[in-house]
């Protein structure tokens, strides 16, 4: 019992402590919240408010409207917008016809090959969705286009009808790969609506078809709603797609506007008045998803939800499965054949012959060419650095504000700010993040830094929810444990925490990791000579029409990501993506 | 040698006040035991004594010297003392072995004395065999013995214990109660337990302080609690109870349709106007028959309105006048009367407690 004696003597507290008495008592965690403040105003307000600044700027510095007179005075500029709008509520509707359909069967029905459709869903989530933009490129491109050579060649037609470069072309390929987020949530909120509401309804002489229509999807409406505003943001903050299938087909949306602004000289003013909509329109939807999903009322939503049995579908199920299988070899399998035919081919247009066939395009990007090289190496290092300080991060700030070591409100700000990136679309903050470190007294631009922190921001949110869903599993008692037992609070982090929170972090990790390696949004705008990324490359390779080589890059893309994913299947078990990109 | 004073103890979160006016003083090797319904405030004392939480008012004392006060604490990791929670917070990252040494580790224990008192403790609660197990491989008393053994190790001035007991089904928890018992009395430690269950903190405790909207109402060793409670929130919250209230007559009480001698309820016959007094359902008997007159016992005429058999005793319910509630007593089998039966309620005087509000 010694031990206690000395440190209790040493330590007994006098009435009122000394300086010395007071510091030794005063919690060091305030370190750390500082600190957080500080790099959150780094990488969050100060690039938001920039933003908001140049807008109101001319060359000199001396306040002016004119960057907004010059964003929507000319009609070019309005098209863009409304094409945007249209592109949203397009896009959302087809992902509605895509994903909620497919829930339902994966989730309620006795639908055969449900493990298939999962696996293409999950494909289609993994592929990047510039890579599924140039797959379709080579399905439906005008004259050379698989498909309409397929028509062609069925029919007789000396012209296939496809065109990807068109409105209609962008809006499906933007739905392929935004539909997974309408499944993930309408099929998680169907997971929980319990059958003996269905019995409820049978019982009462409601065949199934009527219990789905007035029971069933109605409880999960507010999901569904949700999910639509996902999508629409989605659609409207996306740039890759749009990039490859808008401007060669002739027309702009906002972040394509944006990113000509960017065209030398930048025009950063105008660019950040121009993106003031996106981000109200942004801000203003999230909230409203946020309260359409979060309403109370819908009890069945919350409960356990009670036995489930699968609803047997009889000879429907064909047709049933016959939708899944037409949507995801939309969305997965016939991109995915063609670019892995282009890129294992000397010229993707000869065709399928065995003679076509090469191992150089993959050969050449990892191992002759020094571009793509390079690029390899940039896109795993900084995303990997945005990744581990993202998520060093948001663990300091998921713990102090768990553990209430800050005030209600430092803690609400913490949270506040460390989310705020989620409304912020890529290209957006992009732009903040070039008018807040292009100029001193914080020059960041032409380094790698700039992209970095860029990315550490986008996926901040990732990481906070992980962390945060983390901690909070963590139950505070085995921390008080060891400060019962005489270790400080650090000791206790150091011994319980750390190694009790390693598998869930590595999990997290992924989960950021895997967004910033296929990043293009923000890079196109931060990126320089000396710190080209693969997506930023696959991009400029687009311009020259060389889809042998683009398309091998994605597939090296795609093949790194994959890894990576099942390495997270090991550490966190099945669908641990599906489960918290989307929250 | 350890002794733990709370002198004026308050805690308000939010303007609730949780802990109003503590005053609570431990001898050296006490147990004393916080007992009371959820929200009373005996788990905030106890954070409160593990310094957990800083007290609003009052201090807190351990041998002499202040370790809580409004104005700073001293940290828990600088108390030497240890706590068992709730949820045992075995670390799930270490085995047993490691669980048990971590806090020999941190006083920086040599290895071979770290090794020895280990095993020992680990013997006394039976675990040797599991010392390389991981805690999730455990059962829930295995874990519970985990707890008990890495905060007994130490040699902790004050143990403290919350709740230790809930989580375990319960023939564990009763065969829980002995052991905890067994370990106070085989390392004469100063421990405070925080329990809302009686039961537990009538096998375990020295004194029982039977808290109630942050204020202790009582604090007696059990025998006295049960037999002697101060207020109507105590007589209630240990065991069962019946309450009357009557007037004051002269040299009697008036309780609506019987009376008892004022002498019967206070040795010295002062009284307050308004009386109110608990009965145990044991104080009563009930007899076929009108029994001659005794000392300390009164007779009033009565009838069964309910019975109820539980295996080990009846449970009967008997009006004594119209106007009154009626009283449980608690007979034993043989005893079997009818309902509806007219019989003769016999109290022990000395079993009649006033209690206050």
């Amino acid at each position: 019992m010694a031990y206690v004696k000395t440190t209790l003597e040493e330590a007994a507290l006098p009435a009122a402590g000394g300086f010395a008495q007071r510091w030794r008592h005063w919690d060091k965690t305030s370190i750390v919240w500082i600190a957080a403040i500080a790099i959150l105003v780094l990488l969050v307000v100060n690039p938001l408010l920039r933003l908001l600044v140049v807008s109101f700027q001319d060359a000199e510095g001396a306040f002016t409207l004119a960057n907004y007179v010059g964003a929507y005075g000319r009609s070019r500029h309005v098209e863009a917008l409304l094409h945007s709008l249209i592109l949203g509520v397009s896009a959302g509707t087809l992902c509605l016809l895509f994903g909620v359909p497919m829930a339902w069967a994966l989730s309620r029905t006795d639908m055969p090959c449900k493990g298939l459709v999962w696996i293409a869903i999950l494909g289609t989530f993994i592929i990047p969705p510039y890579l599924g933009a140039v797959g379709w490129i080579l399905l439906a491109g005008p004259n050379a286009g698989w498909l309409n050579k397929l028509v062609v060649a069925l029919t007789g037609m000396d012209k296939g009808p496809f065109n990807v470069y068109s409105m209609p072309g962008l809006v499906l390929v933007v739905a392929c790969y935004s539909f997974p987020y309408v499944f993930v949530l309408t099929k998680s909120a169907l997971d929980l609506v319990s059958s003996e509401m269905e019995d409820a309804a049978n019982i009462l002489g409601a065949g199934h078809l009527r219990t789905t229509f007035l029971v069933t999807l109605p409880l999960v409406l507010p999901s569904i709603l949700g999910a639509f505003i996902l999508v629409f943001l989605e659609a409207i903050a996306l740039f890759g797609s749009p990039a490859l299938i808008a401007l060669p087909g002739r027309f702009h949306v906002v972040t394509t506007q944006l990113w000509q602004f960017f065209e030398f000289p930048p025009q950063v003013g105008l660019a950040a008045a121009y993106a003031m909509p996106l981000l109200a329109i942004t801000i203003l939807l999230f909230w409203l998803q946020r309260r359409i999903t979060h309403r109370r009322g819908y009890v069945s939503l919350t409960g356990k939800g009670g036995e489930r049995r699968p609803i047997a579908l009889g000879p429907w199920k064909w047709a049933v499965l016959g939708w899944c299988l037409l949507v995801t070899s939309l969305s997965f399998f016939m991109p995915l054949v063609v670019i892995c035919q282009a890129a294992f081919a000397k010229a993707w247009g000869r065709g399928w012959s065995l003679d076509n066939l090469t191992l150089r395009n993959v050969y050449a990007i990892v191992f002759e060419n020094a571009l793509t090289r390079t690029a390899t190496w940039h896109t795993f290092l900084y995303a990997g650095t945005a990744s581990l300080i993202a998520l060093v991060l948001a663990l300091c700030i998921a713990y102090v504000t768990n553990r209430q070591l800050v005030n209600r409100h430092v803690g609400g700000a913490l949270g506040f700010l460390t989310m705020a990136p989620f409304v912020v679309p890529g290209i957006v903050l992009a732009i903040g993040f070039y008018a807040a470190y292009t100029r001193p007294p914080l020059v960041l631009y032409g380094t790698a830094w700039i992209l970095i922190l860029a990315y550490t921001t986008r996926f901040l949110p990732i990481a906070f929810v992980n962390s945060n869903a983390a901690i909070r599993s963590i139950n505070p008692e085995l921390e008080e444990a060891v400060r019962t037992l005489g270790g400080s609070r650090l000791v206790a982090i150091r011994h319980v925490v750390v190694p009790v929170l390693k598998r869930s972090m590595a999990g997290a990790f992924i989960l950021v990791f895997i967004p910033a390696t296929r990043e293009l949004s923000t890079a196109i705008f931060l990126y320089s000579i000396n710190t080209q990324v693969l997506s930023v490359l696959l991009f400029d390779k687009s311009d020259e029409g060389n889809f042998e080589t683009l398309a091998s890059i994605g597939l090296v893309l795609v093949v790194i990501t994959v890894t990576l994913i099942l390495a997270g299947f090991r550490l966190m078990g099945r669908d641990f993506m599906l489960r918290r990109t989307v929250a | 040698m350890s002794q733990l004073v709370l002198r004026n103890v308050g805690k308000t979160f939010a303007k609730a006040k949780v802990v109003d006016g503590l005053n609570l003083t431990l001898r050296d090797g006490e147990l004393v035991s916080l007992l009371g319904p959820s929200g009373c405030g005996k788990t905030t004392t106890l954070r409160m004594i593990a310094g957990f939480i800083n007290p609003s008012e009052g201090t807190i004392e351990l041998d002499g010297k202040v370790i809580s006060a409004p104005q700073s604490s001293l940290p828990p990791e600088k108390r030497g003392m240890s706590m068992i929670f709730q949820s045992y917070a075995i670390w799930p990252n270490m085995t047993v072995g490691e669980n048990v040494a971590f806090g020999l580790k941190l006083q920086k224990v040599s290895a071979a004395e770290m090794q020895r008192r280990v095993d020992q403790i680990l013997d006394i609660v039976k675990l040797r065999h599991l010392r390389d197990r991981y805690p999730a491989e455990l059962s829930g008393g295995q874990q519970q013995r985990v707890a008990l053994a890495r905060a007994i190790v130490v040699n902790p001035k004050v143990l403290l214990l919350d709740e230790p007991l809930s989580n375990l089904d319960a023939n564990l928890r009763e065969e829980m109660r002995f052991e905890i018992r067994r370990l106070h009395d085989e390392f004469a430690m100063t421990m405070v337990y925080v329990t809302h269950d009686q039961s537990e903190a009538m096998v375990t405790s020295d004194r029982i302080a039977v808290m109630n909207q942050g204020r202790i109402e009582q604090i007696d060793a059990p025998f006295e609690l049960y037999g002697r409670p101060r207020t109507r929130f105590v007589a209630g919250f240990i065991g069962r109870t019946n309450f009357l209230t009557g007037a004051r007559r002269e040299d009697a009480v008036d309780f609506g349709g019987f009376r008892l001698p004022a002498r019967a309820l206070a040795a010295d016959g002062r009284l307050p106007q308004q009386v109110q007094v608990s009965i145990r359902p044991q104080g009563i008997q009930l007899l076929r028959d009108k029994p001659a007159e005794r000392d300390n016992r009164c007779c009033i005429e009565a009838s069964i309105a309910r019975r109820a058999y539980l295996g080990e005793s009846w449970d009967y319910h008997i009006s004594l006048a119209p106007a009154l509630e009626p009283l449980r007593v608690s007979a034993r089998p043989a005893e079997v009367f009818e309902v509806g039966q007219r019989i003769y309620a016999e109290i022990d005087t000395s079993q009649i407690t006033l209690v206050s509000d």
